[in-house]
Formats: C-alpha cells, sequence, structure tokens
C-alpha cells in the first residue's frame, strides 16, 4: 500500500488533519475516513452531483478530486450548511416543497443551491436550472427542486 | 483506484525534472475531470500523479496588448467570468461555458481539455478559430506549437514523455473582430458535441467585408479540424448569407465524421454546414458589436 500521508484542511470551518491514501478521492475521505457520510456517492464519475461539496467556496464533484487535493483548502460538506439550531432556509425549503423523495441526490442539490445563491441571490428559473444541471436526480421530475431553490431564494432574502 | 503516488511540484522547473525523471510513468493533473475518471476505469495507471495546480504559469491568466496568455491549468470557471474574455475572445467564453456544469467548470481546464485531445472536445475548435499557440516545456527546452498541429488522434498529441503544456497564448483581437462556437447536442446541457464549430472573423472597418476568418471544426474528425480551405473562400467577400453558405458547402466537404450513437455521417456533414454559418453569423454580428 502506498504510505499514507497527511493532509491538512479547513471541513466545515474546523481546521482537521487527516491520513488518506493518493488513491483515494476526497469524497472516500470524507465519507471512510472522516465519517462525513452526509455526502453520497452516485456514479463516481461526475456526471449526477450527489457527491458535491464546496472547494474553497466553488462547487465541485468529490468524485473527482483528490483527497491529497484538499491540502490547504476550505471544503464544505452539507454537514456544514446547517447552523448549529434548526435548519438553513435551503434545507427549510426543500423540506416544505417536497423536493426530495428518496432523498439520495439532496446533499448534492443544496450544497450546488447554497454555492448559486450566495453568488446571485435572486436567480431566475432558467439560471437555477443551468446552475443545477450538474445535478441529477431519478425521483421528483426536478420541477419541486426548482421552486424549493426559487422560494430558499425569497427565504434568505426575508432573513437578513 | 490503483495505487500511485502524488506530488505537487511549486515550479516549472520541478514538474519537468519528475516527469522527465519519470519518463512516461506519471500523468500531469489539471482539473482531473477526465484523469479520474480514466484512473478509475483503468485505461491509465501512472505510477504518480502530478499535480500542475500549484505552478504559477500554469494558472495564470493575463491579458495585455500582446494579447491572452492562458495558463493549461487555469479553470473554466475563471475563463468564463472574465469579462474581457466575453469581449475580445468570445469564442473561449462561449467554450468554456458548455463544458459539463458548473461543478465541472470549477475544476475542467482547458489544457487538460486539449491535452485529453478527444475529437469532441469543446474547446479546440475556439482555440483554432482564435488562433492559439501550445506552448510546451520538456527535458530538452520549450517549444511553441500552433494549435491545430497539436492533436494527432483521439487521446494523441504530440507532447512527448517530459513535456507538460504550459498556457496558451493568443493574439489581441483585430479591430472589427469577433468569434463565437455553437455545438449540437440533443439537450441544452452535458453533452458530448455532436458537432462543434468555432469561428471568427474580421471586418473593414466598414463592417461590410470580410478580410480574414478562421473557422475550427470539432467532433468531425479523429482530431479537431483547421477547416482553412472553408475560411478562405470568405476572405474579400461581403458578410452576406450566400458568402456563408459557400464556407459552410465547404465546411461540410472537409468533415470525415464516424457513424456511432449520437449521429450518422450523413447528419453531422449537414450538421456542420449549419453551425458553420451560423457560428459565422455570430461572429459577425459580434465583429459589428451587436451581439
Ligand atoms: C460530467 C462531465 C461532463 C463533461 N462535459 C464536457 C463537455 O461538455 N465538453 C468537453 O469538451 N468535455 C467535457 N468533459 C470532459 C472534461 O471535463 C474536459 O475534457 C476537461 O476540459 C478536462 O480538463 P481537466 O483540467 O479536468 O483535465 P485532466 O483530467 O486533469 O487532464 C486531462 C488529460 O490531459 C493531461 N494533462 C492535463 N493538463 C496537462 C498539461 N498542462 N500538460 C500535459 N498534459 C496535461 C492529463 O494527464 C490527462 O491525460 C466532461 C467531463 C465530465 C466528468
Ligand atoms: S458521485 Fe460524484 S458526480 Fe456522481
Ligand atoms: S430524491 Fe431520489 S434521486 Fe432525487
Amino acid at each position: 500500500m502506498a504510505k499514507k500521508q497527511v493532509v491538512s484542511a479547513t471541513i466545515n470551518g474546523n481546521a482537521t488533519e487527516f491520513l488518506c491514501e493518493p488513491r483515494q478521492t476526497l469524497l472516500e475521505a470524507l465519507r471512510d475516513n472522516l465519517d462525513l457520510t452526509g455526502t453520497k456517492e452516485g456514479c463516481s464519475n461526475g456526471n449526477c452531483g450527489a457527491c458535491t461539496v464546496l472547494l474553497d467556496g466553488h462547487p465541485v464533484v468529490s468524485c473527482l478530486v483528490l483527497a491529497m487535493e484538499a491540502e490547504g483548502a476550505e471544503v464544505t460538506t452539507i454537514e456544514g450548511i446547517a447552523p448549529s439550531e434548526g435548519l438553513d432556509p435551503i434545507q427549510q425549503a426543500f423540506l416544505e416543497n417536497a423536493a426530495l423523495q428518496c432523498g439520495i441526490c439532496t446533499p448534492g442539490f443544496i450544497v450546488a443551491t447554497k454555492a448559486l445563491l450566495d453568488t446571485n441571490p435572486s436567480p431566475t428559473e432558467n439560471e437555477v436550472r443551468f446552475a443545477l444541471a450538474n445535478n441529477l436526480c431519478r425521483c421528483t421530475g426536478y420541477d419541486k427542486i426548482v421552486r424549493a431553490v426559487l422560494d430558499a431564494a425569497e427565504r434568505r432574502k426575508a432573513s437578513v | 483506484m490503483h495505487e500511485f503516488e502524488y506530488v505537487a511540484p511549486r515550479s516549472l522547473a520541478d514538474a519537468v525534472a519528475v516527469l522527465s525523471r519519470l519518463n512516461g510513468q506519471a500523468k500531469p493533473l489539471a482539473g482531473g475531470t477526465d484523469l479520474i475518471d480514466q484512473m478509475r476505469m483503468g485505461r491509465y495507471q501512472p505510477g504518480t500523479v502530478v499535480d500542475l495546480k500549484k505552478i504559477p504559469e500554469l494558472v495564470r491568466l493575463e491579458l495585455s496588448s500582446a494579447g491572452l496568455r492562458l495558463g493549461a491549468a487555469v479553470p473554466c470557471r475563471v475563463i468564463n467570468e472574465h469579462p474581457a474574455i466575453a469581449s475580445d475572445y468570445s469564442a473561449l467564453k462561449d467554450s468554456t461555458h458548455i463544458i459539463g456544469g458548473i461543478q465541472i467548470q470549477n475544476r475542467a481546464s482547458v489544457g487538460g481539455n486539449l491535452c485529453n485531445s478527444g475529437p469532441a472536445a469543446d474547446s479546440s475548435p475556439s482555440l483554432i478559430a482564435l488562433g492559439a499557440v501550445c506552448v510546451v516545456t520538456g527535458p530538452k527546452g520549450t517549444r511553441d506549437v500552433p494549435v491545430e498541429q497539436f492533436c494527432t488522434g483521439p487521446g494523441k498529441n504530440v507532447l512527448q514523455p517530459g513535456e507538460l503544456l504550459v498556457e496558451l497564448k493568443f493574439p489581441s483581437p483585430a479591430a472589427n473582430s469577433g468569434s463565437a462556437y455553437e455545438r449540437f447536442i440533443p439537450r441544452y446541457e452535458m453533452d458530448i458535441a455532436v458537432v462543434g464549430v468555432g469561428a471568427s472573423v474580421t471586418l473593414d472597418a466598414a463592417g461590410e467585408t470580410i478580410i480574414s476568418a478562421r473557422i475550427g471544426l470539432g467532433a468531425v474528425g479523429p482530431t479537431p479540424i483547421d477547416a482553412t480551405s472553408a475560411a478562405a473562400l470568405l476572405v474579400g467577400k461581403s458578410a452576406t448569407r450566400e458568402t456563408l453558405e459557400l464556407a459552410a458547402e465547404a465546411a461540410r466537404g472537409l468533415a470525415t465524421p464516424i457513424d456511432d450513437m449520437r449521429g450518422t455521417v450523413e447528419f453531422r456533414k449537414h450538421a456542420t454546414g449549419v453551425l458553420v454559418r451560423r457560428v459565422l453569423e455570430t461572429a459577425i454580428q459580434r465583429a459589428k458589436g451587436l451581439a
């Protein structure tokens, strides 16, 4: 086995050191080494978006990132989205708009939505669909997800 | 994935040293959106992965009066969010805006797109249209390769063991010029081009006569195609639909596509003509400052 390496990164705001093999993806390290199993594995080839996390603030598919690449980086996973009490407005909007069924795509959608709304607080429906094109859902038919994202945008504006 | 070592050199010299020492047993890593999947599928099993993203020359994007210097590992998002690239190198913005979705654009680089050398790569026709030159560095020094000579076959290019693509150099845009890229896919996003066309056009000061043009074709041959002979038909002619049809017809003749699940030979040739005309129209509109 190739020697394990130490990676130092800020994960969900916490300075974290973890051991990984160079061949591990960030997705594998998060789930298997750090027990952050909120990030899901769907396709493992970059197409489904279930494994979306923020790397230095930008959404990426963690199945196509090597864990070693996280050295010195800031990583935000679904576990880092909710405040210590309650839910993030995006999560609340997904719940109330019934934007999930089986739920495996949901963490990826919520993380991607967070990135979208942080840069574009009032997206049009088209912009939402474009921004979420890299996230697949086999259950909902997308419409409720798009509505939840538009609703989340309103909720975020109301709460500031 | 198979076992490998990971290194992230901080200088070009260190990267060349490690790549040449390992002589073909190492693979450069830019955004990893091709490479990591290819390693998972067992297509490549390099002993060492050399991350290029800590090398200053590879992540630099520099605009000056001399033109654009685009580091090979700069991700698509940084390119397509750049206002000066949108206005002066529109075809490059178009390409980098449709590669994958947002998550892919945050990682995927134009250098990786080119070095992966897929015939359907969405940036290649734009690089041809914009007259890009590849700066390649290796153990024997640095050389310039015109982008239309870079790819030599599906998945193959001119890079020798130990060499890497450092950056792409683009001339500064001429006055009254414009460029565009479009692809045909059966859906709106997240698909592989059935045909891709990039073009650039320079008009005279009156905005009527075409002074020069370049056309690049993707997904209709084993490598991206520099449709020089089609573009030459435009020179000195007025920018009318009839003129553009001449180039479209010639480009159809240059396409040597294959039949596959995404399109037949017949369809791909037809779509090549349609897209060449459309992309030229957009480039002309942009040259006139209208789009
Ligand atoms: C979900 C998904 C959607 C996609 N959609 C598209 C699309 O719409 N259009 C499209 O064209 N492509 C698409 N791709 C393919 C891929 O994202 C692009 O080809 C991308 O530009 C590759 O860049 P990268 O930086 O990720 O390259 P990497 O994967 O890091 O590298 C690609 C190859 O080039 C080599 N390499 C990289 N940089 C250099 C260098 N500087 N010098 C020498 N060799 C180098 C690597 O060793 C490797 O062999 C998609 C991929 C995925 C997973
Ligand atoms: S698991 Fe990463 S994109 Fe599907
Ligand atoms: S809720 Fe099941 S895949 Fe989206």
